[in-house]
C-alpha cells in the first residue's frame, strides 16, 4: 500500500507508464479477473475449457447481454434502471399473449398475426420506458425509486396477462431467434452480438453517444453547455426498456415458456455485468466493451461453478462476494482517475 | 469607561498563509465584552480567515491567541464552541425539514430522564426565545416552509441564544428585508447590554455604521484601520478598504473613469420587470450589440439568479425576456443556446468536463452544427485547435485532459466553447475571479475583441475592478433590485461601492 502511494506521487510528476495504468484500471481489472477465472476453472475441471462449453457460456449470457446493452447507456448517465427484468418479463409475456396458444393453455388471450404481436410487445416496453423517462425528467423522481415502482407495475401487468398460467407459443420469428441456430451458432448469440455492436457504435461514433458520456461525466456542465439533458436522460430510459423487451421476447422463446417471475435473476445479472465490466457507477466512464468483459466474467463464473464440485448453496455467496469486489474496484478506480487528472 | 474593560478576546501578530500566500500578516485584534465590532474589507482581504481562526476552523497560524487574558490554542471548532464562541456562516445551515423548535434546539434538545425529547417544553422555550427576537412563528411549523429571510433570522437567533459569549456574524443581512434587519439590530443591541461580544462582518457599510461601536478595516491581509464608528463615515471606510497610492500591482480604479455615451446599436436583449421570489425584483434593462454591460453588486445581490434566468436554467416568477425583439421563455438551457444566448458561470467546475480532453470540452456546444448523426472527430479537433491558437491556451494540446490545465487556461476553454459560432449574447459571471494578472489581461482582451465583433456582452461581478475594466455601461444590483445606472459619466471604485 505504501509503495503504491509513493508510485502515485512519482507518477504525477513524470506521467509515465504507472499513471497510464492507473487511469486504465477500470478496464484492466475486469480483464485480469476474466483471465484469472478462466485459468482457474480450466485447471479445476477438464470439461470447462472446451469449444462446446464456450458455446454454452455464450448462449447463457446472451439474454443478459441484450438487456445489458440498454443498461450500459443508463449507468453511463449515472442513473439506474431496476425495472429491466420486469420489463423483459412483461414483454415476453405480452408477445405470447398476442399469439395463438395450444388449446390446453387456459389464458383468455388475444391471438394476432405474428408481426402485430411483436409490434405490440415492442410498443408496450417502449411505453413503459417512456413512463420511466417522464417520471425521471418531468416529475423529477430519482431513477432508483421511479424504476422500483416500474418494476412492480410491469410485474403487475405480467400477472394480469397470464393469471398464474404458463403460455408456450410465441411468433415464429421470435422462436427462431430465441432457440434456433444459424450454421451451428445459436441465433440468440448472434442477436446479442449485433445489439452489443450496435450499442458500441452508437456510444462511440454518434453525437447522441457523446452526449451520453458528457451528461454522465458532469451533468451540470452538460446543462451549462446548452445540452437538453432531460431529453438525453429520457432517451436512455426508453433505450433501456426496449433492449430489455427484446431480451424478454427472445428469452421466452429460449426457455420455451412465458410465465410470471421468469426473469427475476436477470436484474442482478445485468447490473453486475455492466458494473463488473468497469463502467463507472458515477457515470461518464466505460462502455459496451466493458460490458462485454463483464458478461464474460459473469458467464465464466456461473458456468465454471457448475463444472467444479462445489456446494450449490455456496455459489450464491461466491457470486455476491465477486460482485462486492467489483464494486470496490469500480469506486476505487474512479478515485484513482480523479487523482491522476487533478 | 470602555478603556477600562479588559478584552474578552485578544489576538496578537497573527500571520496565516495558504500554500505560500499570506492571507493575514501580523494582525492584532481585540474584542471587548459588550461590544459590537464591525469588520470591513474587500473580498480576500482576510476578514473571513481571521474569523475562522477565532472560531477554531483554521488551527495552524502563528501569533498569540488569548481568551480572558489566558493564552489558548484551539484544536478544533468544537474547542472554540466550548470556550463560548459561536459563528453564523454566510451560507444558511439549517435543517429545512425539521420544525422551527428542533432547529432552535439542534444538538441539545431538552430530554426527560428516559432520554425522550420533551416536545412541549422545547416548543414553549423555542417560542419564547424567538419572541424575544421579535419573531412570531409557530415553533412546530416546518422551517423550510418559511421565507429565506426568516430562516436566516431563526438561525441567527439560535446562535445568539446559545449562551455564547462571543458571536461572529458573517454577512447576516444579505438575505434580510429592511424590517428584518431592524429586528436583528435590536436584538444585537440587547445582547450587547447583556455583555456579549459581537463581531459583525458585512459589505453593507451603512449597516456596520449603524449597529457597531468600533470598525476595523482590512486590506490585503493587514489591518489598516480601527476606529470608533461614530468618528468615521462611509466614504472614509471605502477609502481605507481600497487604499490610495498605487499599492496594488494592477490599475486600482480609484480614479474616475469616463464611461462612453450610450450605444445606439440594435437591442439584442430586452429584460422587462423580471422577478424571482425573494431574489430579484422588477429588473428591467437592455443589452445592445457591440456593448459590454457590467452588472455590479455584492455577493448574494441576485446576480447569479439573473444570469441563470437569462440562460434558461431558472424560470422567473414574472417578467419577460426578448432576444432581438422576439419574446422568449426558455424551457431549457438548450433553448437558450439555440436562441443565441451563451453563459459562462462563475464556477468553472460547473461548465467543464475535467476528465475529458480539451477538444471535447470546446466542441460540446456546437456538436449539432457540425454533425447530424455521426461525430466528426477530425473536424472537432481542427475547430478546437483554432480556438486554442486564438485564445493562446497553454499547453496547446487539444487531446490533453482538461483537468491538466491551469485555472486561467480552463477559464479560456470555458470561453472558447462559445466562440466557434459566436452567440448573440454572451453572459459572463465573474470572468476573472481567481486568475493571475496575466490571465486576467488575456481574458479582458478576449472580451474586448468580442465586443468589437458586435456581440452583446453582459459581465456580472462582485469585483468592482472586473466591471470597471470591461464595461461600457454599469448597472448596480442591490438586494435584488437595480438601484443605479452609470452611463456617459465618470465612475470609480468608490462610486460603485457607494451605490451598492
Amino acid at each position: 500500500m505504501a509503495s503504491s502511494d509513493t508510485a502515485l506521487a512519482a507518477g504525477q510528476r513524470t506521467r509515465g507508464l504507472a499513471p497510464f495504468l492507473r487511469s486504465q484500471m477500470r478496464n484492466i481489472a475486469p480483464f485480469l479477473t476474466l483471465i484469472f477465472l478462466s485459468g482457474f476453472f480450466a485447471l479445476a475441471s477438464p470439461s470447462f475449457a472446451t469449444l462446446d462449453n464456450l458455446g454454452n457460456i455464450l448462449t447463457q449470457v446472451s439474454v443478459t447481454g441484450i438487456i445489458a446493452v440498454g443498461l450500459t447507456f443508463v449507468i453511463l448517465c449515472a442513473e439506474i434502471d431496476l425495472s429491466i427484468a420486469s420489463i423483459a418479463n412483461v414483454t415476453g409475456i405480452a408477445v405470447a399473449y398476442f399469439t395463438l396458444q395450444e388449446s390446453y393453455v387456459n389464458i383468455p388471450n388475444i391471438p394476432l398475426p405474428g408481426a402485430a404481436a411483436i409490434l405490440l410487445a415492442i410498443l408496450l416496453c417502449a411505453f413503459l420506458g417512456l413512463v420511466n423517462a417522464l417520471g425521471l425528467t418531468v416529475i423529477g423522481i430519482p431513477s432508483f425509486i421511479m424504476t422500483l415502482a416500474m418494476m412492480q407495475i410491469a410485474a403487475g401487468i405480467s400477472a394480469l396477462l397470464v393469471r398464474g398460467q404458463i403460455a408456450y407459443k410465441v411468433p415464429g420469428v421470435i422462436t427462431t431467434l430465441g432457440s434456433g441456430s444459424l450454421g451451428g451458432i445459436p441465433w440468440i448469440v448472434i442477436v446479442a452480438a449485433i445489439m452489443l455492436l450496435g450499442g458500441h457504435l452508437v456510444l462511440t461514433y454518434t453525437r447522441f453517444g457523446r452526449y451520453v458520456y458528457m451528461v454522465g461525466g458532469n451533468r451540470e456542465a452538460a446543462e451549462y453547455s446548452g445540452l437538453n439533458v432531460k431529453l438525453i436522460l429520457g432517451a436512455v430510459m426508453v433505450i433501456s426498456a426496449v433492449c430489455s423487451g427484446i431480451g424478454g421476447m427472445l428469452g421466452v422463446a429460449h426457455f420455451g415458456s412465458a410465465q410470471q417471475n421468469e426473469f427475476d435473476t436477470y436484474l442482478l445479472d445485468s447490473i453486475a455485468a455492466v458494473v463488473v465490466g468497469g463502467t463507472s457507477l458515477f457515470g461518464g466512464r466505460g462502455g459496451i466493451g466493458n460490458t462485454i468483459v463483464g458478461l464474460f466474467v459473469l458467464g465464466v463464473l456461473n458456468n465454471g461453478l457448475d463444472h467444479v464440485n462445489i456446494d450449490s448453496f455456496l455459489k450464491i455467496l461466491i457470486r455476491g462476494l465477486i460482485l462486492l469486489a467489483a464494486l470496490v474496484i469500480n469506486v476505487y478506480a474512479q478515485r484513482l482517475r480523479e487523482k491522476a487528472v487533478e | 469607561m470602555r478603556e477600562e474593560r479588559s478584552p474578552i478576546l485578544e489576538l496578537q501578530g497573527i500571520t496565516k498563509s495558504f500554500g505560500g500566500v499570506e492571507a493575514l500578516r501580523g494582525v492584532d485584534f481585540a474584542l471587548l465584552p459588550g461590544e459590537i465590532h464591525g469588520l470591513v474589507g474587500e473580498n480576500g482581504a482576510g476578514k473571513s480567515t481571521l474569523m475562522k481562526i477565532i472560531a477554531g476552523v483554521h488551527t495552524e497560524f502563528s501569533g498569540r491567541f488569548l481568551i480572558d487574558g489566558q493564552e489558548t490554542h484551539f484544536r478544533s471548532a468544537r474547542d472554540a464552541h466550548s470556550a463560548g464562541i459561536a459563528m453564523v456562516h454566510q451560507e444558511l445551515s439549517v435543517a429545512p425539514d425539521l420544525t422551527v423548535a428542533e432547529n432552535v434546539f439542534l444538538g441539545n434538545q431538552p430530554t426527560n430522564r428516559l432520554g425522550l425529547v420533551q416536545w412541549r417544553r422545547m416548543a414553549r422555550e423555542a417560542g419564547e426565545q424567538l419572541a424575544r427576537f421579535g419573531i412570531d412563528v409557530d415553533p412546530m411549523s416546518r422551517l423550510g416552509d418559511l421565507p429565506i429571510g426568516l430562516q436566516q433570522l431563526i438561525e441567527i437567533a439560535r446562535v445568539l441564544f446559545s449562551g455564547a459569549r462571543i458571536v461572529i456574524l458573517d454577512e447576516p443581512t444579505s438575505a434580510l428585508s429592511p424590517p428584518e434587519v431592524e429586528r436583528l439590530f435590536a436584538t444585537l443591541r440587547r445582547l450587547r447590554e447583556e455583555g456579549t461580544a459581537i463581531v459583525f462582518i458585512s459589505h453593507f457599510i451603512e449597516d456596520i455604521l449603524r449597529v457597531s461601536d468600533t470598525v476595523t478595516v482590512f486590506r490585503n491581509g493587514r489591518k489598516v484601520a480601527e476606529t470608533a464608528s461614530a468618528a468615521t463615515s462611509k466614504g472614509a471606510l471605502i477609502e481605507a478598504m481600497i487604499g490610495r497610492g498605487g499599492e496594488a500591482l494592477e490599475h486600482s480604479y480609484s480614479d474616475d473613469l469616463m464611461l462612453p455615451r450610450p450605444s445606439d446599436s440594435s437591442v439584442v436583449l430586452k429584460v422587462d420587470q423580471l422577478s424571482l421570489a425573494r431574489s430579484l425584483k422588477d429588473i428591467s434593462f437592455e443589452a445592445r450589440a457591440g456593448e459590454v454591460l457590467g452588472i455590479y453588486g455584492f455577493m448574494g445581490c441576485g446576480q447569479q439568479e439573473l444570469s441563470r434566468i437569462l440562460f434558461g436554467k431558472l424560470k422567473p416568477d414574472g417578467g419577460t425576456l426578448a432576444v432581438e425583439g422576439k419574446p422568449k421563455s426558455f424551457a431549457s438551457t438548450a433553448a437558450a443556446r439555440r436562441a443565441g444566448v451563451a453563459l459562462v458561470p462563475e464556477s468553472r467546475r460547473d461548465m467543464l468536463f475535467h476528465q475529458e480532453p480539451v477538444y471535447k470540452n470546446i466542441s460540446i456546444s456546437i456538436l449539432d452544427r457540425i454533425s447530424a448523426l455521426l461525430l466528426k472527430p477530425a473536424q472537432e479537433r481542427d475547430i478546437a485547435k483554432r480556438q486554442v491558437e486564438q485564445l493562446q491556451i497553454r499547453p496547446p494540446v487539444v487531446g490533453l485532459d482538461l483537468g491538466m490545465l491551469s485555472g486561467g487556461n480552463q477559464q479560456k476553454v470555458a470561453l472558447a466553447k462559445w466562440l466557434t459560432y459566436p452567440p448573440k449574447l454572451l453572459v459572463l459571471c465573474e470572468p476573472t475571479r481567481g486568475m493571475d494578472v496575466g490571465a486576467k489581461n488575456d481574458v479582458i482582451n478576449i472580451v474586448r475583441d468580442l465586443r468589437a465583433k458586435g456581440l452583446a456582452i453582459i459581465v456580472l461581478s462582485t469585483e468592482p475592478e472586473t466591471v470597471l475594466s470591461l464595461a461600457d455601461r454599469i448597472l448596480v444590483l442591490k438586494r435584488g433590485a437595480l438601484v443605479r445606472e452609470f452611463t456617459n459619466e465618470p465612475v470609480s471604485k468608490d462610486r460603485l461601492l457607494e451605490a451598492a
